[in-house]
Formats: structure tokens, sequence, C-alpha cells
């Protein structure tokens, strides 16, 4: 699936906070944006997947493939975010925090069980994520995002937050499993190490 | 339909106090048609003004207003100045806790029962310090100028205003500006006033103008511990409201816009009143002197008096409440007994339910009026209309006899008063504002991409709320509940107006047996009606943590 940006920008108080964007994401592929803090980098991905300021204003136009999503609610467009925090919701369990974008069915605890072994964390379903490290919690919110089979996943400059070492390691456990999975990624980050380690190409934001 | 939860919690709250004072501006031009006062006429001013004794009660008022609002934020301030950010100041917002949840009436009681000529500070300094043998006659309680009166108000605005103002200084960098201001050479009581004070004081002023109404317009404490003749303001509408002879109805309608007049003139007055404040402060902060430290400090030391006061008053009443045989200079009861619980446990029953009914009932639709406004407005911002939510403090602003009066009549109008519906919505028009209040900082310091995180992983806005937003603020909630319960227990004039008198409650029984003055019966009442908030403050302090045991991130505060 290929995420279409088509003539994209977000407005306060009427005027753009950066100038029109048009881009594609092709599936497995990774395309960075970069751009000084308060371009608007964070607003657009919020725009992008439906979580926009109700100050704020987006236009343009959002597909996947050819579906316009841009008049879908948040929750039916199933694009996938993360952010520099992790945002485990405090109140449930590892196992519950994955479960949550999870449809009912059959299937759903050993789906749970698999994402564990992969994010490293095999048996912790019960564990309380407030308790685990930095990098496990991390680890834990990227499969949340995947295990909700999203169609496109948005990065808000989510290895900010991690030291070098774990961040370098996240990064390949968050691109190698994008790129599994077949999904269109747009990163937005001010880390130049950030976009090499994409590999896609890389968009700068211009001012409106 | 996007600003309809707003404007649902702001209608129900602005709606019956424009009705309200509707309902009492009009019968104070003679029109009452269910009275048969169908003519403009401005009799009811003249019996006002004829009636000996008004000039005290105004006097008495204004006294009472402004003495308990400038005390109250006095000793705070200089408390907060002296022992900011230091154990003192932690230990003070622990011991107002019990104060905090405590209505209005029970610690009035309390304080008659520690203060007064024969209450337990007298047994305790007599007859060795004292020479008394008898309860001496002086008027203690009760004093014409309202002393008395202004202590016991003060006894629970400071707990609040402390409240408040600790809730201020959070949000600004107090800390470092008192640092800077040290390093500057001023010493640290006199750098927190004239670096901190300022900024916090502008979140102050919705709560000082609130107790400043509270103040001059409650009639409960009044009758406990205020002089009968003349009465304030206050006490005067509501003693003319239940006068058998109805046409007394008039005139109390005319002192209830009296009061009202009053109370705005008090707040621009208040208002005025900051600006010189704050332009000699301005002036004193640009002089660079150093002095006063010492004052403050000795000035920070009355806040802990007053704690002090009104925890002891709460345990003289506990005190009297199982007093068996108890003379004068003794300064303990002689044994104790169970004797004023038994034979009051009947009589408890009645006003326990309608106080406990009343209070799980308003707080539960305040806490729903609240939720749905706030996450209107989280969900659709500034189309929500959150402006309107404003409306919803009125009733803190508006001096309550001036308005009950015309919500009654407007129920008596509607056929409504004295049920269930009236009792529960009056109590409502203050349930609300509090529990809005406490909820909508939570609300906001939640973080926003929690909720987005969540939608993002495919939850409708609904399961958002239910599955993420609720749950996480747990705390908060519980805590806006037990201040509702708290505000609803304490509610003596809304309970006599809804209740047409046919429905009392644990408050408006205690001041009704007030007169007989027994005080081992006012005791268990005291005790029973501070009971209630304390439960539910202690469940809302405790369940969290208990509920979320094994969350480390929710158990925190």
């Amino acid at each position: 699936m290929t995420l279409h940006l088509d003539g994209a920008t977000v407005l306060a108080a009427g005027r753009p906070l950066f100038a029109p964007l048009t881009l594609a994401v092709p599936p497995g592929t990774v395309t960075t944006l970069m751009g000084p803090s308060g371009s608007g980098k964070s607003s657009l991905l919020a725009w992008v997947c439906g979580t926009l300021d109700p100050a704020l204003r987006g236009a343009g136009r959002v597909c996947l493939d050819d579906a316009d999503v841009t008049a879908l609610p948040v929750e039916r467009r199933r694009i996938g975010i993360l952010f520099q925090d992790d945002l485990l919701f405090p109140h449930l369990s590892v196992g519950a925090n994955l479960g949550f974008g999870l449809p009912p069915g059959s299937g759903r605890r050993a789906r749970i069980d698999d994402a564990l072994t992969q994010a490293e964390l095999p048996g912790m379903a019960a564990r309380d994520p407030a308790t685990l490290s930095g990098g496990q919690r991390a680890r834990v919110a990227l499969m949340r995002a995947l295990l909700s089979r999203p169609r496109a996943l948005l990065l808000d400059e989510p290895f900010g937050r991690l030291d070098a070492a774990l961040r370098d390691r996240f990064r390949q456990f968050v691109f190698g499993h994008a790129v599994a999975a077949g999904l269109p990624v747009l990163l937005v980050t001010h880390d130049p190490d950030d976009a090499a380690a994409a590999g896609g190409p890389v968009i700068l934001l211009q001012p409106a | 339909m996007k600003p309809l939860p707003t404007a649902l919690a702001a209608g129900a709250v602005a709606v019956p106090v424009a009705a309200g004072l509707l309902g009492t501006v009009l019968p104070a031009f003679g029109m009452l048609p269910a009275l048969g006062g169908t003519a403009f006429s401005l009799d009811p001013w003249r019996i006002l003004l004829d009636q000996p004794g008004l000039a005290a009660s105004v006097r008495l008022t204004i006294v009472v207003g402004f003495g308990a609002t400038a005390l109250s934020m006095f000793v705070v301030t200089a408390f907060c100045a002296a022992f900011h950010g230091t154990s003192a100041f932690r230990w003070a917002q622990a011991a107002m806790a019990p104060v905090l949840a405590t209505p209005h009436v029970a610690i009035a009681l309390g304080f008659l029962a520690l203060a007064a000529p024969s209450g337990v500070l007298a047994r305790m300094i007599s007859p060795w310090a004292t020479g008394w043998r008898q309860p001496p006659d002086i008027a203690i309680i009760g004093d014409p100028w309202g002393v008395s009166l202004v202590l016991g108000l003060a006894l629970k605005e400071a707990p609040y205003l402390l409240l408040m103002l600790g809730a201020a200084l959070n949000g600004i960098p107090a800390r470092g500006l008192v640092a800077a201001a040290r390093s500057l050479g001023q010493p640290a009581p006199v750098a927190w006033l004239k670096a901190v004070f300022p900024l916090a004081y502008r979140q102050l002023r919705l709560p000082v103008l609130a107790v400043l109404a509270y103040a001059l317009s409650a009639v409960d404490v009044a009758l406990l511990l205020g002089p009968g003749s003349p009465p304030p303001l206050a006490v005067l509408v509501v003693r003319w409201v239940f006068d058998p002879d109805l046409s007394r109805v008039f005139p109390a309608a005319a002192a209830a816009c009296l009061l009202l007049a009053l109370t705005v003139c008090a707040a621009l007055l208040w208002l005025a009143g900051e600006r010189a404040v704050a332009a000699l402060g301005r002036r004193w902060a640009g002089s660079g002197r150093l002095a006063g430290a010492a004052a403050v400090r000795l000035a920070g030391l009355a806040l802990p008096v007053v704690l002090a006061l009104a925890l002891l008053s709460l345990l003289a009443a506990a005190l009297w409440s199982v007093a068996g045989p108890w003379r004068f200079p003794d300064a303990l009861p002689a044994r104790l007994d169970g004797a004023a619980w038994s034979a009051q446990a009947a009589g408890l029953l009645a006003p326990f339910r309608v106080t406990l009914g009343a209070a799980l009932a308003s707080t539960v639709l305040a806490l729903l009026l609240s939720v749905a406004a706030l996450e209107a407005v989280a969900r659709h911002g500034p189309a929500a209309r959150p402006g309107l939510l404003a409306l919803t403090y009125l009733p803190l602003l508006v001096p309550q006899a001036a308005f009950l009066f015309g919500v009654q009549v407007a129920l008596l109008a509607l056929g409504l008063d004295g049920g269930w519906a009236a009792l529960v919505w009056a109590h409502l028009l203050f349930v609300l504002p509090y529990v809005l209040l406490s909820l909508r900082d939570p609300w906001a310091a939640l973080d926003p991409r929690l909720a987005r995180v969540a939608a993002c992983l495919g939850a409708t806005p609904n399961a958002v709320l239910l599955r993420v937003k609720l749950p996480v603020l747990l705390r908060p909630l519980l805590a806006a509940a037990a201040v509702g319960i708290a505000v609803s227990a304490g509610q003596y004039l809304a309970t006599l107006f809804a209740g047409g008198g046919r429905m009392a409650s644990l408050a408006t029984e205690a001041v009704t047996l007030a007169s007989g003055g027994d005080r081992r019966v006012l005791g268990v009442f005291a005790v029973v009606q501070a009971a209630v908030p304390l439960l539910f403050y202690a469940a809302a302090l405790v369940l969290p943590g208990l509920v979320w045991r094994r969350r480390a991130g929710l158990r925190g505060a």
C-alpha cells in the first residue's frame, strides 16, 4: 500500500505553517521529513493520522493507494503512529497494551505472545509497563502499533529519548519490522542520523 | 451539537441562577402574583428601610465580609511567604485536608463547643488561670461586632485559600524566583512576597471573590456564631422568608437585593484595593528595601494557629458528643458514655438519608456534566464553546441568599418545591462548579497524545474515554467526587430553600437544634456531618492505590 499526500499543509489561524506538500511513500520504504522545531512537522503527522488539534486546520488530501481517507475519523484510517515517548497505557498490563488495537477473535492470545517474543519480552504479558526499561517500552509501543494492523506508519521523532547505543538498535528494530510488514513509513526528525539510517528520500519542510 | 455538553453544564447552573435573581428582584418591587403582588410598588423597600437596626445589620455584614476575607487572605499569604517550600508547608497542607472536607456547620458547632464561655477552652484554663467557677457572662460567641463570626468563617476559608494558593504555586517556578531574589540579597519571606506572590495572586482572584461573596452572605455560620439582633443581612432575609406572616416575603426580597448590591460593591472595592496594594507592592519591590522578614515570619505563625483551632474544634465537638456528666470548671468530663448517640440514633436517620442522597445524586450528576463538557472541549476545541463553562462559576460569586430565595419562588411557581428533584438541583448549583474546578486542571494535564495513540489503534472517541482517559484519571475523578460530596453535605441554605422546610439535612437539622443548645446533641450532629465527607475523602485517597496496586505508573500522586 502506498501513502499519498496531496497538497498537504496545516493552517494556524488561517495561515499555512509550511508550503503545501505532495509526496508518495511506497510500501516498505521510509520517507523522512526534516525541518526546524515549530515548522509544523508534528502537526502534519497529526493531520495525516486524523488527530490534529481542533484549533488547527489541515488542507489537502491523504490517500492510501486510491482510497481518500482525509474525511475518515481517526479510528477508521488505520494509520499507526509512534511518538518520542512510548505512551504505553499506564493502567494496562503489557499484554493488554499490545491487545488494545487487536480486534477480538481467535488467535489473539497467540499473536500477543508472538509480538512479545519479537520484542524480546517473552512471557511478560502480565507485567506492569512501568517496570520495563526504556528500550523495552519502546519496543512494546512499536509492536502495539503493528498489531493493530495499520496500513501506514508515522514516526514522530521516536528515537529522540533513547541514549545513543539504544537508539541505533531501536532504529533497526523499527525499520526492520515496518519494511517486513510492507508498510509505507513517514518519519519526522531533526536528527540527520535518523534520516541516514532510514535510507529513503529526505524532504525539507519549506516555510510557506 | 458540539457545544451541547458545555451548554448543558452552563445552563443547569445559569438558568436557575438567572431565574432566581429575577425571582428575587420582582418581589422586591411588589410583584409576586402568588401572594397577591401584581403591581409595581416601593413598599418592600420602605418596610426594609424602616426596619430598626438595618444600618447595624448592613455594617455588620460588611465588617464580617471584608474581615473574614482579609483575615484569611492575610494569614495564608504570610504563611506561604514564611514557609513555602519548607516541611512546615507540607505539614500544613496535610493538616488542612480534614478541615477542607468538613462542612462549615460542623466546624462552627465545634468552635462553639471549644470557645464558648462554657466551652472546652474555658474549662481547660479554669479556675487556675481565670478564677472562673461559673461560665463567665461574656459574649465570646455572638459578639455584636461579629468577631467570633469572622474567626469561625476564617477557620474554613483560610484552609480553602491555602489549597488554592498551593495549586497556583505549582504552576509557577516559585523556587527559582525566590532563589533569584535571594541571590540579589532579599531575605526569603521578602523575596517570596516580591517575586512570587504577584504571579500567584492572579490565579487566586476567583477563589478570593468567592470567599468574599460567601462571607457576606453566610447564614448557617452566622446563625451559630453571629449576633442575633441585629443579625447580618442574609440572616434577616431568611428570618423574613420563613416568617409565618407571608407578607414578610416582600421586604425579604428587598433585603436580598440589598445584599446583592452590597456584594457587587464589595467585589468592586476589593478589586480596587487589589490595584492599590499592587501599586504599593511594586514600589516596595523596586525600592530594594530588605526589612520586614521577621514580621512576615511572625505573621506566618497565624495560619498554624487557625488550623489548630479548626482541628481542636472538631475534637471538641467529638468530645462533647461522648461526654457524660461534665461540671463547669472540670477540664474533662467525669466519664465518657454513648447516651447522646443512642438518644439521637433515631433522629439522625432521616437527615442522614437526605444528606447522603442529595450528596450522591448531585455529585454523580456533576461528574457526568463535567466529564461531558470537558470531553467535548477536548474533542472539538473552540467549537465546543469552552467559554460557556465560566457561567457555571456564577453561584460561587453571587450571594446565595440573593438568588436561592428567587429559586424557591420559581420552584413554588413550578410546583417543584420540597421534592428530591428540587433539592438535588439546588445542591448541583454549588456542587457542579467545584467538581468542574477540581477536574479541569487534571483533564488539561492529561497528555493528549495518550488519547491520540488510542485513536490511531482504532478506538472510537467514546472507547478512548472509557478505556483510557477515565481509568487514567481515576484519582482526580474520585477526588472531585469527594469535593462534590463535601460541598453538598455542607449546603445549609440550598437545603432550606429547596427543601421547602420539609426535607431536613444534617446541616439544617443541626442549625435548628443549635437554638436548644444541648452541646452533646450538637456534638453528635457535628461528628456525623463531618464524617460523611471525611469517609469519601479517605476513600478517594485510598482507592486509587488499591485499584492500581500493580501499576506503578498510576500509584503516585
